[in-house]
């Protein structure tokens, strides 16, 4: 019998290491410890209902477990074979019990291709990887294949890189296969920097030798044998298990000379990011990975004919690494075979956001956005209404309840006016104020431009100060069209895809939500309530006592009015700090 | 470059050299070095960025270049208990600005101050990748999930 205990960074921020721990600690007492396995893998993907305890074989899945919880989970399941009953997963449509993960709203649509193994084998076990079918792969490249084939496999697998932008992998890999030198590199992107995705790092915390094994192939397809992992610092744990796998793989001898007793050497080095979103940028990346401020460079050169110290260097991202092993094992036909005509395959997803089933998913290219919201991600929270759906991060757009029958695959999300990006998927509903994201999300943008070409250095300072102008009720409707025109100038001038891309969130809320806009230049209102300076307080003078609650807690001293007496707010003075609101016990201040 | 003039002790230097020493004093591992120095000092001082430059061979500039480029690196001392908001897209949307702004308040310090008796630091990051504990909190090492405005006198009070 094996308890698996989720060890990714938000189970583990909930105290499942204390959870093992006890486990082990009641197993110990209870004489089991020799018999019961308790193992610390990598994310559930189930974030929403962390930390996650799953019971094999008979695959029993316990939600939110405590520290506490440990004694009732070995002496009821563990001992009496009797699942814990209030530990499991409660549908909330039919209030039945769920024991089986596989009959969950949130799985039943899932196919784990990238997260295979995240879950459910011990990301600082190289044998358990190996049980999977870890490392055959890159012993049937070696054996069987030339490195021309393993380039022909994942170029007829269609797959495309997970990133960003789609670019098909098998073409990226055939172009750094024929250019020749003495040496050449293959380089894994794993600077997830988009605010709310953390696909790369669940891989990379679940199933390490997965990127490992991949980048040996594609050494061995473009004939590189010097691998380099470009990973956040932010990422500690992430760091930390794939270094303890890059030891095992080097002990094993699938890392480093001849390996599998064949001509053929390769190994793995980390270099450290510093906190650079533009860093994801491949030509950024790679200055950054010589020591250099992260700043682009114009393409081409593209890093396939001069990367990495100048020499050709092939660069893609974590979960497309994470995808080549079984393309591999399982052919390209079965790949193909999944998705949509031009997207192939599975993409995965970080839902979050005002969403109930926050976690990370994978599904097939060409799932809607009506099922991964309304059926995996179990609908809105708090039964509010949705309002719109951000992909794409930064340089993504946000879609609409007109776009939820939409099959999502790369040229879908681009045709209505957003992007994949990387996967983060943000749900909003009607709180939520669509000029305050936009706003939000050039703030980031703003912070993160490396400032080498104006449009995007200037612009986005400038957007960014238009859309607060507009949030505090200051602006006109020339200022909707001077801020239109702002970002077609930035997304035709800017030096890399950052700036392309920075002005999209404006773009895509202006064409879905103009009437947000308006209302807020024109009838100086925010319609979600969420724009501070666009509140009103007042006083209903029917429900005041006058107990000087209100007037007392005023930083301003806007309100007047006599003890015992009704009380005014004079909105002149008032700074909308809300203070009179949180003091008032009888419900008379009004927000407007 | 900065308004706090340190003085450097000769251990201090000698740390320094010896980091740079480990990376083979190559440029190309400049950042590799400033990880390692930060971890020693906690922070990067201008003095400490004249040192890494002048073991190194490279221009200050250079070095001061890559150390405003990245957020990662800091010129000023954090607090004893650093606390970062984290304000990626996830944790925005479910009110981390607000708690950010409780913190701005009770502390009395702004983004990338700190406290007047060295004790806390405040920052905003952008995603620790715990969306389903949207708004998080660190302090130091610690996570708080599902942090409310009204969470964040007691989160400060155990650190008193």
């Amino acid at each position: 019998m094996h308890l698996l205990v989720c060890g990714g960074t938000g189970c583990r921020a909930s105290e499942s290491s204390l959870i093992v721990e006890n486990l082990k600690r009641e197993l110990e007492e209870k004489g089991l410890a020799g018999e019961v396995q308790v193992i610390m893998t990598g994310c559930f993907g189930f974030c929403e209902k962390g930390p996650v305890v799953k019971v094999m074989p008979d695959n029993t899945f316990y939600v939110q477990v405590k520290p506490e919880d440990a004694p009732v989970i070995v002496a009821g399941h563990v001992i009496k074979g009797r699942p814990v009953q209030r530990l499991l997963y409660v549908d909330p449509k039919s209030r039945e019990h769920i024991a089986d993960s596989k009959h969950m709203g949130f799985y039943r649509k899932q196919i784990r291709i990238a997260l295979r193994n995240c879950g459910f084998i011990n990301p600082e076990n190289i044998d358990e990887y190996i049980a999977r079918d870890g490392y055959a792969a890159l012993g049937k490249c070696l054996s069987e294949l030339k490195p021309s084939d393993v380039v022909d496999i994942v170029k007829k697998s269609g797959l495309r890189g997970r990133g960003g932008a789609g670019f098909p992998t098998g073409l990226k890999w055939e172009i750094a296969s024929k250019n020749q030198a003495d040496q050449k590199y293959v380089v894994c992107n794993a600077d997830e920097g988009d605010p709310g995705a953390f696909m790369d790092r669940s891989v990379l915390e679940g199933d390490p030798h997965s990127v490992l094994e991949a980048m040996a192939i594609c050494g061995y397809a473009i004939g590189a044998s010097k691998g380099l992992i470009y990973i956040r610092a932010e990422y500690p744990l992430a760091i930390q298990r794939l270094k303890v796998a890059i030891g095992q793989a080097r002990e094993y001898g699938l890392l480093g000379n001849n390996i599998f007793e064949t001509d053929f050497s390769f190994d793995i080095e980390m270099r450290y990011g510093a906190g650079a979103f533009v860093c994801g940028e491949e030509t950024a990346l790679i200055h950054s990975m010589e020591g250099a401020r992260g700043e682009p460079t114009n393409k081409p050169p593209f890093p396939a004919e001069s990367g990495f110290m100048g020499k050709p260097s092939n660069v893609n991202n974590v979960e497309t690494f994470a995808s080549v092993p079984v393309i591999i094992t399982k052919g390209w036909e079965w790949f193909s075979a999944i998705g949509t005509e031009k997207s192939k395959g599975t993409k995965v997803f970080a839902l979050a956001g005002k969403i109930n089933n926050v976690g990370l998913i994978e599904v097939p290219m060409g799932t809607t956005l009506r099922e991964i919201i309304f059926e995996i991600g179990g609908g809105i929270k708090n039964g509010k209404k949705f309002k719109a759906v951000q992909t794409g991060g930064p340089s993504g757009g946000c879609l609409t309840e007109q776009h939820l029958d939409t099959p999502i695959d790369f040229d879908n999300l681009v045709a209505v006016g957003s992007m994949m990006g990387s996967g983060g998927m943000i749900v909003m509903d009607e709180d939520d104020c669509m000029v305050s994201i936009a706003k939000f999300f050039l703030e980031f943008t703003v912070e993160e431009s490396c400032g080498k070409c104006a449009p995007c250095r200037i612009g986005n300072k400038r957007i960014h100060e238009l859309l607060t102008h507009i949030t505090k009720g200051n602006g006109t409707m020339a200022d909707l069209d001077r801020l239109k025109n702002m970002c077609n100038v930035i997304k035709d001038t800017s030096l890399c895809g950052l700036g392309q891309t920075s002005p999209n969130p404006v773009l895509s809320t202006m064409a879905n939500f103009m009437d947000e806009y308006v209302a807020h230049v024109t009838d100086k209102r925010c319609p979600a309530g969420s724009c501070r300076d666009l509140m009103k307080y007042s006083i209903i003078l029917d429900k005041c006592v006058g107990c000087t609650a209100c007037a007392r807690g005023c930083p301003v001293n806007a309100i007047t009015g006599e003890r015992k007496g009704p009380h005014f707010i004079d909105q002149e003075k008032c700074i909308k700090c809300g203070a009179c609101f949180e003091k008032c016990k009888f419900g008379a201040v009004l927000i407007n | 470059m900065s308004s706090i003039k340190i003085e450097l002790r000769q251990q201090d230097v000698d740390k320094i050299n010896e980091i740079c020493d480990s990376f083979n004093n190559d440029p190309v591992e400049l950042i590799n070095v400033l990880h390692k120095t930060q971890e020693h000092f906690g922070y990067l001082p201008a003095e400490v960025q004249e040192v890494i430059a002048d073991k190194m061979n490279i221009a200050t500039a250079r070095v001061y270049g890559v150390v405003t480029f990245y957020s990662f690196f800091t010129m000023t001392p954090k607090g004893k208990h650093p606390i970062s908001i984290c304000m990626g897209t996830a944790c925005y949307v479910r009110g981390a600005e607000k708690v950010l702004d409780e913190f701005k308040k009770e502390l009395a310090i702004q983004v990338g101050q700190t406290t007047g008796d060295g004790k806390f630091s405040l920052s905003s990051l952008r995603c620790v990748g715990a969306c389903g504990l949207a708004p998080v909190v660190l302090v130091g090492d610690k996570t708080y999930g599902r942090v409310a405005p009204d969470d964040v006198k007691a989160i400060l009070k155990e650190y008193e």
